[in-house]
């Protein structure tokens, strides 16, 4: 009987997202649109994230580097061969990417397995590093990576970067990458190889005690997770339509890590509504940057303002509560009703004193 | 009696440390076999040598006949030797019932893909290893905090079950690393009676390390001591408590003047 209403209240919310993408495709401006898309882009990072650091425990901090490969090889086999013709006008492309042109599906498919082989040939050696160890390498590899995209000119055009890329990405997309994505991963630390790779975030030693092979783990976990920082590195190219090394700092990565925290480690659903947030937020705040007067007093318009906002929002919520927004419970219909019973019963019971401490 | 575990000639460095020096041992099919010593002597270091986690700078481990010396923890696992830690170690992320089932993992057939996609051989598989983890559970009295989180169970429950979830694992030959340590007498006394029930009622090898020699003299058969690496004495309860080299490791030497 619950689990009925609960499949229903799925279904229905699932109808009504679907239904909401559908018009916000067709009616709302490019502006808005961007930002539904990049809220989808920023939750598969986070939620990548969340499955390498929040399950496995492994402190990796190659995000960005990972996206830029997909979203490189994605950009790559999305331009026609004229554009490719007009971005590489320093030196030419190697010649069997000049004529490649792949269906967009297929793009970020083999953007995203690309990822997954070169992230893994870096963590074979990585892997054999724990905490901080591993998170400096990582982070090492990710800088060699655009470093690399920025020399590699016939390959990547270097510090010119890729322009006019075709905007297949939209509500779609994003979003039915995001479902995949996050019905994937859960499905995976659902099942006996998450509960592994649990053990292996809570004890190395124990885990391989058990029986756990821990590099064959930690590698799937890490295939898995990059793979679709490639998919959304992918949709971020065809998103945005321009993209270059730059796009790929290490600030980007930071930003994941960020938005990870602040949703609860081992909460897919935590990072997807942080990622949302964040994006929304940040779009929200942008009019902190230019000029604008409180009451008498006049406030030049600082870039860099919005971060500073955002980092008092991300103290708040560490302070307030210190697992993030969602500590590492999921979002669930009970949850919901049980938080609906609380919030009116405190309401009810406000004048009586309540019947909870 | 079939020789299960032998121990040759076994030697430890730890750079200029000696800490396991030319040991030899070998455990027969079915007994209980107590390694007891002072501390620092090298009963861990033993274990760690057995169980993979360090690998021997001479000698080598022969288990069920082959040489098993210098392969991976869970290599040596999957061959049928499970262990439990001198200090607690249980994965806090995960709940009793998955704390055992995660040393059924190992013997998981299905890949990756068929867990994600829940095909019907993996959904066989996980519902099997949730009811044998279940079954296992109830045989060791822990049934009803299978849902409950490990650090919420007082201390001795979490030594038992670190002992439920090395059984998991199926194992032929268990260790068990000072599994009293931090007990009461009368909870060490009634832990030593679980140890009993489970040699008992499970088909297995049982070696342990205690430090206190008092807990083990009741129950294990065969005691082996250890001081400074090396192996001062074997031999049944009696044998042990008479031997001048034990007292002598354990009180001090006996001044006659």
């Amino acid at each position: 009987m619950k689990l009925k209403r609960n499949t229903i209240l799925t279904f229905i919310a699932l109808l009504v997202i679907v239904v909401l993408l559908f018009f916000a495709e067709k009616s709302l401006n490019p502006y808005y649109r961007r930002i539904l898309n990049l809220c989808a882009i920023y939750s598969i990072f986070s939620v990548t994230f969340n499955l390498i650091f929040g399950y496995t425990g492994q402190f990796s901090l190659g995000h960005a580097g990972f996206a830029a490969i997909g979203a490189y090889v994605a950009a790559l086999l999305t331009l026609s061969p004229a554009q490719k013709a007009v971005n590489f006008f320093l030196k030419p492309i190697i010649s069997p990417l000049a004529n490649v042109e792949l269906p967009f599906l297929l793009a970020l498919i083999v953007g995203g397995l690309i990822t997954a082989i070169l992230s893994m040939l870096i963590a074979w050696p990585a892997l054999r590093l724990h905490g901080d160890y591993l998170a400096i390498a990582t982070l090492g590899f990710s800088e060699i990576i655009r470093s690399l995209m920025v020399n590699m000119q016939s390959l990547t055009n270097g510090a010119l970067g890729l322009k006019g890329i075709p905007g297949y990405t939209n509500l779609f997309w994003s979003w039915g990458c995001l479902a995949v994505c996050v019905f994937i991963i859960k499905r995976l630390v659902d099942s006996s190889y998450g509960r592994a790779i649990s053990a292996v975030r809570d004890d190395e030693v124990a885990a391989e005690a058990l029986g756990v092979n821990l590099f064959k783990h930690k590698m799937m976990a890490f295939g898995v997770s990059s793979f679709f920082v490639g998919v959304a590195g992918g949709l971020m190219a065809n998103l945005i339509s321009t993209i270059d090394p730059k796009v790929f700092l290490f600030t980007l990565t930071y930003q994941i890590v960020g938005v990870t925290v602040m949703g609860g480690m081992g909460s897919l659903t935590g990072s997807v509504i942080s990622a949302s947030l964040y994006t929304i937020f940040l779009e929200a705040l942008r009019p902190l940057e230019s000029q604008f007067t409180i009451g008498s007093l006049t406030v030049p318009g600082i870039p860099g303002m919005r971060m500073v906002i955002f980092s008092v929002l991300l103290l708040l919520v560490i302070l307030f509560s210190r697992k993030g927004l969602m500590g590492n419970n999921e979002f669930s219909w009970d949850g919901l009703f049980r938080l609906f019973n609380r919030l009116r019963s405190k309401k009810g019971d406000g004048s009586t004193g309540g019947d909870e401490a | 009696m079939t020789t299960l575990l032998e121990v040759k000639d076994l030697t430890k460095r730890f750079g200029g440390l000696t800490a396991v020096n030319h040991f030899s041992t070998h455990l027969v099919e079915g007994e209980l076999c107590a390694l007891i010593g002072p501390n620092g002597s090298g009963k861990t270091t033993i274990f760690n040598v057995i169980t993979g986690i360090y690998e021997p700078t001479e000698g080598s481990i022969i288990f069920q006949g082959e040489d098993i010396s210098g392969k991976r923890p869970d290599q040596i696992t999957k061959r049928g030797i499970a262990r439990t830690f001198q200090n607690i170690r249980l994965f806090k992320g995960l709940n009793v019932l998955e704390n055992v089932i995660v040393g059924k993992h190992l013997r998981l057939a299905s890949d990756p893909a068929s867990a994600i996609l829940h095909l019907p051989n993996y959904m066989k598989e996980e519902s099997e290893m949730r009811r044998t983890g279940m079954t296992l559970l109830e045989s060791l009295g822990l049934d009803r905090f299978a849902e409950d989180e490990p650090t919420s169970l007082p201390y001795g429950l979490q030594r038992k079950l670190e002992i439920a979830r090395a059984l998991a694992t199926e194992p032929r030959l268990l260790l068990l690393d000072e599994p009293a340590a931090g007990m009461s007498p009368s909870d060490a006394e009634e832990l030593m009676a679980f140890i009993q029930h489970i040699l008992d009622s499970f088909d297995l090898t049982i070696f342990l390390i205690e430090h206190q020699m008092r807990v083990v003299m009741g129950i294990c058969p065969r005691i082996i001591v250890i001081d400074h690496g090396e192996k001062i004495a074997e031999g049944n309860p009696e044998q042990i408590q008479n031997d001048d080299r034990v007292i002598e490791a354990y009180l001090g030497v006996v001044d006659h003047a």
